[in-house]
């Protein structure tokens, strides 16, 4: 699982300038573009109107779990069907590494991809005084931990996966709806009281109110156990079909 | 560099490529609702959702969705059009080779880019119609006016068009995209899509007029919101010929690496 | 309308390809002259990298001349580009099929891009499938096809716009026996249909069936045109004699051969020897009295081949190297 691991960061020090673009600086520019600039006329409006915060730290914690939801999502469909059609899995197929070894390796490199870039958007965040104190490191488990609920699934899926343009289908028609009404871009109690139970059933919206108490420091023990619970949930359970559905596109 | 001349009557065989991507087209609607998947989920989550906590903008006396809604009609022609050009044309060109079986046929490089645009100004044109008709239906439109966005579509798709594919000449392989989209995203994101271009500092506002998405949303929204005026000469003589430019690159470029 | 000049003809045609960065100029084809009468069929012959492809694209007018003269069907094609390409049919390297579309839609499209009028096309396209034995796969995505059935495609395609001249430009690489044997019967009729065949191969056996007349070319130049006879009868002996050798007598034999009597000529002024890599070749008028001559020296192959000559020797006598290196 290791090598599998070293084998993907060995890959990543060659692409890291391209995928940073995606990964770092994407959600970055949401936050400058909408958290700072939509932010502005927000805050004008009604001032500290949502959770008694600026729109700008209301919004930046919802947008590192939604990136985190995003990059853990198309590398572990994008990158998992490619390595399972002509890339990596390929090439490992005749070696003793078993297939399940594949998924965790490569679900563990992605683990770490994840860490990093919430990481650097953190350590902006707190450049723009937009977290609440030491709490909001707690949020960087709680992407982390949104994006492996979402690539462990993403890969049980992607490896049997043959078209990429499925993969597409799936970002536009279940992610984007997902990044759109999670939560992130306003809070799910605005929404008509007839749907709001069904925003409680979305695994992001779970993510951002993670990240978001943890960042503004209003989280509670109940309320981020059942969030922790629900995404290790989704995580876990990818990862068990996975090793399924590994070994059935591997070693058919 | 040596050319190889075209007259004049080869011109109406750039139909030929429409018609060949039309061909495609017609086989199922999908890549249409599929372009207007992200707006019309941009127009409801920003648009109507952040709309609620904005009220209105400064200066505009619509709720703040009727004010989002042109801009991201404009950025739809936008990225309708520059998609086919782009991402598709690299595609034609590199993955399928599709313009290697053209190239022996009596069409042109030019008529190939003049196709390939056209093409794409029609599906600009399109998806311009299909977000125009969901925001008329969800009561966000409020000057008849609007009609306006309609030809101002396709000449937004025109300027794209002929970018994306004057850009694509220059790319090697898909990473490349990346770069685009380090360029793509943050004019949708800052080219007053979202808000007045008066909440940007005296200092920036001139960068953010220099961006062709700016002048497409004022070609829209402007007249959508009731505001006509000779003004709008500007982004119009502004699309023109940024499109123009790029057509002529592209064109260009694409002669020489093809016609090797 | 009968036209007294050749169809196609070159005068010291050239195609440079400038310098560009760490790539020094590259001298693809250099001063070839040749021309081509109607009803002709005519091959380029000559290893990867003689000039071949770049000739045909020059021919068909998608690849600028950098000197020299060129006129195809009378006409210049740096300046009249599509009006010799509406009369031109060309069967490219790669077969480039629109995989987005069917079969009978490919046939459509192209000739759609000839400007063609659609019922002509329909009707064109019905008698190309079944040129093409094609018919029963009409509907079908591209995707679907075998290679062979993908070079069908390809050439009744370039077929679409009754062509005067068809450029083929290797048109059975990669194919396997079955598929090349129905394509040369399908390039036969053609011929038989009149139509005049410009083809680039580096299959002997292609040459030899479907060619009149043949170009070698190598680094670019013209080494020796004729017929395919013509060629075998002026570089070529009549029989050659294939010899194998155990490994560790292979040298010395090689040795003795090479000035023997049937190195130098003796009895039999045409003789030759060859040493390939993995046999030695024997030129001879006679390969029974050659192999007799070996035994005599008392040299004792693993295997002796006796055959008639082929464009395949005459080719290596040429250009000294086999044709897929």
């Amino acid at each position: 699982m290791l090598r599998v691991f070293r084998y993907w960061v060995t890959l990543y020090r060659r692409t890291w300038r391209g995928s940073i673009v995606i990964n770092v600086l994407n959600p970055l520019l949401f936050l400058i573009g909408i958290g700072a600039g939509l932010g502005a006329l927000v805050d004008d409006n009604a001032p500290a109107q949502i959770a008694g915060v600026s729109y700008a730290a209301f919004f930046a914690p919802g947008m590192l779990a939604a990136a985190a939801m995003q990059n853990a999502f198309l590398e572990g469909s994008a990158g998992v069907a490619r390595a399972a059609g002509f890339g990596a899995y390929r090439s490992a197929t005749p070696t003793p590494l078993r297939p399940e070894q594949l998924a965790a390796g490569h679900l563990l490199f992605i683990t770490f991809r994840v860490l990093i870039a919430s990481g650097a958007f953190i350590v902006v965040m707190a450049a723009f005084g937009l977290i609440g104190g030491w709490w909001a490191l707690g949020a960087l488990l709680g992407a982390t931990l949104t994006g492996v609920a979402f690539a462990a699934p993403a890969a049980a899926w992607a490896v049997g996966v043959r078209k990429l343009r499925h993969i597409d289908t799936v970002f536009r028609f279940v992610i984007m709806p997902l990044y759109m009404f999670s939560g992130t871009f306003f809070a799910v109690s605005q929404l008509p009281e007839w749907i709001r139970p069904v925003s409680y059933l979305l695994p992001l919206w779970h993510g951002v109110e993670l990240c978001r108490t943890l960042s503004l420091g209003t989280a509670t023990i109940t309320g981020s156990s059942v969030h922790i619970a629900y995404l290790l949930t989704l995580a876990i359970g990818g990862f068990l079909v996975a090793r399924v559905t590994y070994r059935r596109r591997l070693h058919p | 560099m040596t050319t190889v001349a075209v007259p004049a009557w080869t011109r109406r065989r750039a139909l030929a490529l429409i018609e060949r991507n039309f061909m495609i087209y017609r086989r199922s609607v999908t890549p249409l609702l599929n372009a207007l998947v992200e707006p019309i989920l941009y127009l409801l989550s920003i648009g109507v959702g952040v709309g609620m906590l904005v009220g209105t903008v400064p200066g505009v006396d619509v709720p703040y969705a009727a004010y989002v809604g042109p801009a991201i009609l404009a950025t739809t022609a936008m990225n309708t059009a520059f998609n086919q050009t782009s991402f598709g044309v690299f595609i034609r060109m590199r993955v399928e080779k599709t313009y290697e079986a053209i190239l022996p046929t009596p069409l042109s490089v030019t008529d190939i880019a003049v196709g390939e645009v056209t093409s794409a100004m029609i599906n600009g044109l399109l998806t311009s119609i299909g977000f125009l008709t969901l925001m008329a239906v969800g009561g966000l439109v409020t000057s008849a006016w609007v009609l306006l966005a309609l030809p101002a579509s396709l000449l937004i798709s025109y300027a794209f068009a002929a970018g994306g594919l004057a850009v694509t000449t220059y790319l090697r392989d898909f990473p490349d995209f990346q770069y685009i989209q380090l360029f793509m995203l943050p004019m949708y994101l800052f080219a007053t899509t979202f808000y007045p271009l008066s909440v940007y500092p005296e200092a920036v506002r001139p960068l953010i007029q220099a961006l062709p998405l700016y002048h497409s949303i004022e070609l829209v929204r402007e007249p959508a919101l009731g505001h006509l005026s000779w003004d709008l000469l500007i982004p119009v003589a502004y699309l023109l010929a940024f499109g123009s430019v790029a057509m002529y690159v592209a064109t260009r470029r694409m002669t020489r690496a093809m016609l090797r | 309308m009968v036209s007294t000049h050749p169809l196609v003809e070159a005068r010291d045609l050239t195609k440079v390809y400038p310098a560009r960065g760490s790539t020094p100029e590259f001298r693809a084809v250099d001063g070839i002259d040749f021309a081509l009468e109607r009803g002709e069929s005519f091959g380029l012959l000559g290893p990867n990298g003689a000039g071949k492809s770049t000739t045909m694209r020059m021919i068909a007018a998608t690849s600028p001349i950098s000197g020299g003269s060129l006129r195809v069907l009378g006409m210049d094609p740096m300046k009249q580009g599509p009006e010799i390409r509406a009369r031109l049919g060309v069967v490219t390297q790669d077969d480039h099929l629109d995989n987005e579309l069917t079969v009978r839609e490919n046939l459509h499209i192209y000739g759609r891009y000839f400007g063609l009028p659609r019922a002509v096309i329909r009707e064109r396209a019905t008698r190309l499938l079944d040129f093409a034995q094609l018919q029963e796969k009409a509907g079908d995505q591209v995707e679907t096809l075998s290679g062979g059935m993908r070079r069908r495609l390809t050439i009744a395609r370039s077929l679409i716009n009754e062509p005067d001249i068809l450029l083929l430009d290797e048109p059975t690489t990669g194919l396997d026996p079955q598929a090349r044997h129905i394509l040369w019967d399908r390039l036969f009729q053609l011929k038989q249909q009149g139509v005049t065949l410009i083809l680039t191969t580096h299959y002997m056996d292609e040459a030899e069936q479907l060619c009149d007349r043949l170009v070698v070319v190598d680094h670019g130049r013209i080494v020796a045109q004729g017929s395919p006879q013509e060629l075998i009868h002026r570089y070529a002996t009549r029989e050659v004699l294939e010899l194998r050798f155990r490994l560790d007598e292979r040298d010395t034999a090689a040795e003795k051969l090479r000035t023997s009597v049937l190195a130098t000529g003796g009895t039999d002024a045409e003789g030759r020897v060859e040493l390939l890599p993995d046999r030695v070749l024997v030129y001879t008028a006679d390969g029974e009295a050659a192999l007799a001559t070996v035994h005599a020296m008392s040299l004792t192959p693993l295997t002796a081949l006796v055959r008639r000559a082929t464009l395949e020797d005459v080719f290596l006598k040429l250009t000294g190297r086999s044709l897929i290196e």
